[in-house]
Parts: C-alpha cells; sequence; structure tokens
C-alpha cells in the first residue's frame, strides 16, 4: 500500500536501491519510503550497511542499483547546491575544528542559500536562530565547540543541520557516545522537530529501547534480509524484531519489547 | 564575528608601522620625517638610495611573503584537517629548494637558454613545489591519515634535501655560495623594478585564498559534511593546493626557504581571534603575517655591530616555540 503512494513533498524514497562499497553490495532490494512529519530510526547489527545506507541515501555515496528519489526526482541526478536544499546530514564524531563558537557553526548550515561570500541577510539570521532554538542549543550559542561536551557538540551540531532549512535531514548515530537522559533528550528533540517543522527525519542507531519508545516507526536491516519498515508496536507484534536478534544472545520480549541477554 | 573586526584593523595600523620602522631603521637611521621625500627620490641623495632602492623593496618583499607563506599554511592546514600542516613541514619548500638547486647548481645544463637566471630559479621553484604537492595530494587520498600525511611530507623534504647534497658536491664553488646564502633565507635583494614578480603571483595567490573562505569554513567541518552541504571538496581541494603551491614557489624563489612563518602564523592568529572561521581568520592570517615577517626582518637588520643574522634563524626561533605550544597545548587535533 505504502510503497504506492506518490511521493509528496518532502518524502525520501528508495527503489530497488542496492548499497555498498566498491563492487561488493552490503544491502540491495532496499525500499523504503520516510516521510515527512515523522522520526524514523535505522536498526541493525555492525557492519550491517546502516552508515552505507544512509550515506547513499544523502547522495554522497552511489547507488550500485536502483535509485534515491526526493520529492520524486531523482537525487542522484540533482547538482550537489540542489541536493544540499533537499537534505541535511549529521555524521558521527566531532568535526575536526575546535576554535568555532557554536553560532557560527550553525550559521556554516547556510552555506547553500548565502553567496559566494557567505554574506547573511534577514532570513539566514532568522533560520539559525529557530535552528538554535528547536536544537536547544540557545545558551551554548557563545561557546567553543572545543568546551563542549558530547550532548552539547551533538546539539550544535543538529542545529548546524537544522539552519540548512531542508526539508529532509539523516543523522548517522546521533546517540553514540551519550548518556541515557541526553540520549533522550536528543530522540525527543529530533521528534519534535519531524512533527512541528513537518520534516522527514531518519537517523540509525543501536539504542533499542529509545527507538521503540520515542519513533513513530523503524527501519530494520539483516544482513541477507531484505529491509522491514513499519511501526514499533508492528515490529514487535510480528516477531520482526526479535528475528534481527535470532542467534545473537539477546532475546527480544515481543509484547514489551524490552530485551535481556541470555547468560 | 562582531567586534573582532577590530583585531584586523589594529593588526592592519601595526603593519604600517612595522613598514615604518622597517624604511626608517638600519645600520643608517632615517628621521621619520625624511621618508616620504626619499621615497619620492627627492632630497638627500644617500637617503635616496637607502630608502627606495634598498630599504623599500625588502619591506615590500617582506610583507608579501609574510603574508603569503601564512595564507598557504592555513590553506594547508584547513585543507588537510591537520594543524601542523604548512608549506615547510609538507616538503614544499624542499621540492622548490631542489629546483633552484638544479637551476644555480647545474648552470652550465641551462647555459643555453636564453632567460635571465632570476626567472629560471623562480620556475623551477615552482616547478619543485608543485610537484610536491602533487605527490602529497596522491597520498593523501591513500593514506588519508594526517600523522602519516606529515611523515610522508618530511620524507620528500629528506629527499629533496639529499639530492640537493649531492648537487651542492658537484657544484663549483661561487655557484655555491650563492646557493647557500640563497638557503639561509632573505627578504632583501630584489630590485625595485623587479617586484613585480613576487608581488604580482602574492596578490593572485592571496586574492584566491578570500576568495576561498566560504567553502574553507564547510571543510572544517569534515570533507564528507562539506560535501552533504553542496561543496565541490575536490575542487576546492584542487585549488587551494594551486594557490598554495604558487605561493610557496615564488617566495621560496626569491626569499629562500623561509621556515616556520607558514606554520606558525594562523596558530597565533587562530589564537588571537579565537576564532577558526575564516572569513575573519584568513584576513587576520595575512597581516600578521607580514607583520611577523616585517618584524623578523628588522631582526635581521638590527642586529649589533652591523652583521646581519640569517633570516631562517630568526624566524626558526619564533616559530618552533608555537609549534611546541600548539602540541602541548593538547587539543586533540586529530581527532578526524
Amino acid at each position: 500500500m505504502e510503497q504506492a503512494m506518490t511521493a509528496g513533498h518532502g518524502t525520501l524514497e528508495a527503489r530497488n536501491l542496492a548499497v555498498g562499497h566498491g563492487t561488493r553490495a552490503l544491502l540491495r532490494q532496499v525500499n523504503l519510503l520516510v516521510r515527512p512529519g515523522g522520526l524514523t530510526a535505522l536498526l541493525g547489527p555492525n557492519g550491517v550497511g546502516k552508515s552505507t545506507l544512509l550515506r547513499t541515501l544523502a547522495g554522497l555515496l552511489p547507488p550500485m542499483a536502483g535509485q534515491v528519489l526526493a520529492d520524486g526526482r531523482n537525487m542522484h541526478a540533482m547538482t550537489a547546491a540542489e541536493r544540499a536544499r533537499h537534505i541535511a546530514v549529521v555524521l558521527t564524531g566531532r568535526p575536526p575544528v575546535g576554535m568555532l563558537d557554536v553560532e557560527t557553526l550553525v550559521g556554516l548550515g547556510r552555506q547553500p542559500w548565502t553567496d559566494r561570500w557567505g554574506r547573511r541577510r534577514a532570513a539566514d539570521r532568522q533560520a539559525v536562530e529557530r535552528a538554535l532554538e528547536r536544537a536547544g542549543a540557545e545558551a551554548l550559542r557563545h561557546r567553543l565547540l572545543d568546551t563542549c561536551s558530547d550532548g552539547e557538540c551533538q546539539k550544535a551540531l543538529i542545529a548546524r543541520a537544522l539552519a540548512q532549512d531542508t526539508p529532509v535531514l539523516l543523522l548517522d548515530e546521533p546517540t553514540a557516545f551519550l548518556d541515557l537522559p541526553n540520549r533522550a533528550a536528543i530522540v525527543r528533540m529530533l521528534r519534535d522537530v519531524a512533527r512541528k517543522e513537518g520534516k522527514a527525519v531518519l537517523f540509525s542507531t543501536h539504542d533499542l529501547q529509545i527507538a521503540l519508545d520515542l519513533c513513530d516507526r523503524l527501519v530494520l536491516l539483516r544482513a541477507g534480509a531484505d529491509p522491514w519498515q513499519g511501526a514499533p508496536g508492528e515490529a514487535m507484534a510480528s516477531g520482526r524484531l526479535a528475528e534481527v536478534f535470532e542467534g545473537s544472545g539477546v532475546v527480544i520480549d515481543p509484547r514489551s519489547g524490552t530485551h535481556r541477554f541470555v547468560p | 564575528m562582531r567586534g573582532k573586526g577590530w583585531w584586523l584593523v589594529a593588526c592592519a595600523v601595526l603593519g604600517v608601522l612595522m613598514a615604518l620602522l622597517g624604511l626608517a631603521l638600519g645600520s643608517v637611521a632615517v628621521p621619520v620625517g625624511d621618508l616620504w621625500e626619499a621615497l619620492n627620490g627627492k632630497g638627500h641623495g644617500a637617503a635616496v638610495v637607502i630608502v627606495r632602492h634598498i630599504r623599500l623593496p625588502g619591506v615590500i618583499t617582506a610583507a608579501a611573503a609574510g603574508a603569503g607563506l601564512a595564507a598557504a599554511g592555513l590553506l594547508m592546514q584547513t585543507v588537510f584537517h591537520n594543524p601542523l600542516a604548512g608549506p615547510g613541514v609538507l616538503g614544499i619548500s624542499g621540492g622548490a629548494s631542489l629546483g633552484v638547486a638544479l637551476v644555480m647548481l647545474a648552470r652550465p645544463l641551462w647555459a643555453t637558454l636564453p632567460w635571465p637566471v632570476e626567472l629560471l630559479v623562480a620556475a623551477a621553484a615552482l616547478a619543485g613545489a608543485f610537484a610536491v604537492l602533487l605527490l602529497i595530494m596522491a597520498a593523501d587520498r591513500r593514506v588519508g591519515d594526517p600523522v602519516a600525511l606529515l611523515i610522508l611530507g618530511l620524507m620528500v623534504g629528506y629527499l629533496c634535501t639529499a639530492l640537493v647534497g649531492v648537487l651542492q658536491a658537484a657544484g663549483e664553488a661561487n655557484a655555491l655560495k650563492g646557493f647557500v646564502l640563497w638557503g639561509l633565507g632573505s627578504f632583501a635583494g630584489m630590485e625595485l623594478h623587479r617586484l613585480a614578480w613576487i608581488v604580482v603571483p602574492v596578490i593572485i595567490g592571496l586574492a584566491g585564498a578570500l576568495v576561498l573562505v566560504k567553502p574553507m569554513n564547510t571543510l572544517l567541518l569534515g570533507d564528507e559534511t562539506a560535501r552533504s552541504m553542496g561543496v565541490d571538496v575536490p575542487r576546492v581541494r584542487r585549488t587551494a593546493i594551486a594557490i598554495t603551491g604558487l605561493l610557496a614557489g615564488v617566495i621560496t624563489a626569491f626569499c629562500g626557504p623561509v621556515a616556520f612563518l607558514g606554520l606558525a602564523v594562523p596558530h597565533v592568529a587562530r589564537a588571537l581571534l579565537r576564532s577558526a572561521d575564516h572569513r575573519l581568520l584568513m584576513p587576520g592570517t595575512i597581516l600578521l603575517g607580514a607583520v611577523v615577517a616585517l618584524a623578523c626582518d628588522l631582526i635581521v637588520r638590527l642586529a649589533p655591530n652591523g652583521t646581519s643574522l640569517p633570516l631562517n634563524a630568526v624566524t626558526s626561533l619564533m616559530g618552533a616555540p608555537v609549534v611546541l605550544w600548539v602540541l602541548l597545548s593538547g587539543r586533540k587535533w586529530n581527532r578526524r
């Protein structure tokens, strides 16, 4: 049903996508529809191709087969500048710079919208303000990135992506290296952004519980199987979630979604 | 960014002051009041010769070389995400030196060419600088690790030095003396009517560096994130590297392999401005590079007993502690 729906504004769609590096495909036959107004978590074991899929969806890696459509248009046929106005990306890790204050960092998100010198007009300044507010990074604005904790740094980087003002936002493990309260805060913030601003937000994560409790949809990746997409409740009830962890020594309770480790 | 613009103004004022001091001071002091007349070729004959034909070219060369090397250093540090990158460290000066040695020490090979030797030296230095830069760029694609890249640059530098050593052993005494003097570095010795040979390429290079400030800023977030923001990263890299080659090649040809300016000045500018934003940092680095080079030139010329110190000794004494400070200040600089 869903797959047949025509893509509207702010959708990101993968059709028969195969992703990988060089000649080795990590995932084949990926069919996904990420819709605006919702938060989608991408779950799967290490090495299954989460980062590779995200990078391909973002247009940073060429697809081995199939297509990525943004608003129904083939994204890999767009110019880099066009793509940058459609999709913003937050990659893992801190950027290799320290001596940069958060406000300037967030301002860099305006890159696709400003002129050759990066001059900012009123609209650009407003977008930066809105992004700082949405990401809860207003208090950080004058702090240097060097002095930010991992959680604060992640907020600043997300604000940078929000300032890019794109209908689609992709994030690679935004909750890695964070403590539990910070993980929850970041994912709640992403959900609010998706719902209130009508963005399509997709992030990869290993935080099973957070994905089940806070996300609107899940994408489950498993080596050698087609990806599955659906609501968290459905993932538990159908046993799809348990399948992902089969034989790994981790058992998922099909009703609550809680997990425990086989001794 | 607001308020920090004053640093740039202060830097520019300091630069003008240093330039005036550079014109006025030396083995013969010229009163500041007489400078203007002397620059215009009027007034006391000796003052005209000293100020206009000896000190003015030196001051302009120093300012251009300092600004150019500092800008080149900043471009390298941003493009390679490596605070220890600079024209000297990455072997670029070494490549230029090898080119210069080939011209100065193996003169007979070129004697039949009709061009003046200064142009040949400049062309050879440029060729050497670009050869090393292309090698570094190719290696960067393969190794991708900042420390490995630095070691590679150092090794290329050693190789060039070794080849220069072989050429020196074969060179005849006069040529050898000229080459050794060149190797000590100097902002003096450019003739007034040939200043354009260094000033024009440096201005082109600096203009290019200033045009790159916007994409340079996005590179601060990492190459992949920059690409996701619509930046053509390979093209920006190539442009930055071409500008670095032009600046380092030309400056090395005329001033010798000036040590540490390109590496150290961007760090001082970053610390003073407390910002890595290139819209501020690039002009700041360019101005500060000129100021520091003018100061080094003054120290060189004001050595007691009328002797002049080797320029490279002075720049190293000022630059090496800065690099040590960068290493010891404990920034987690190699985190990608």
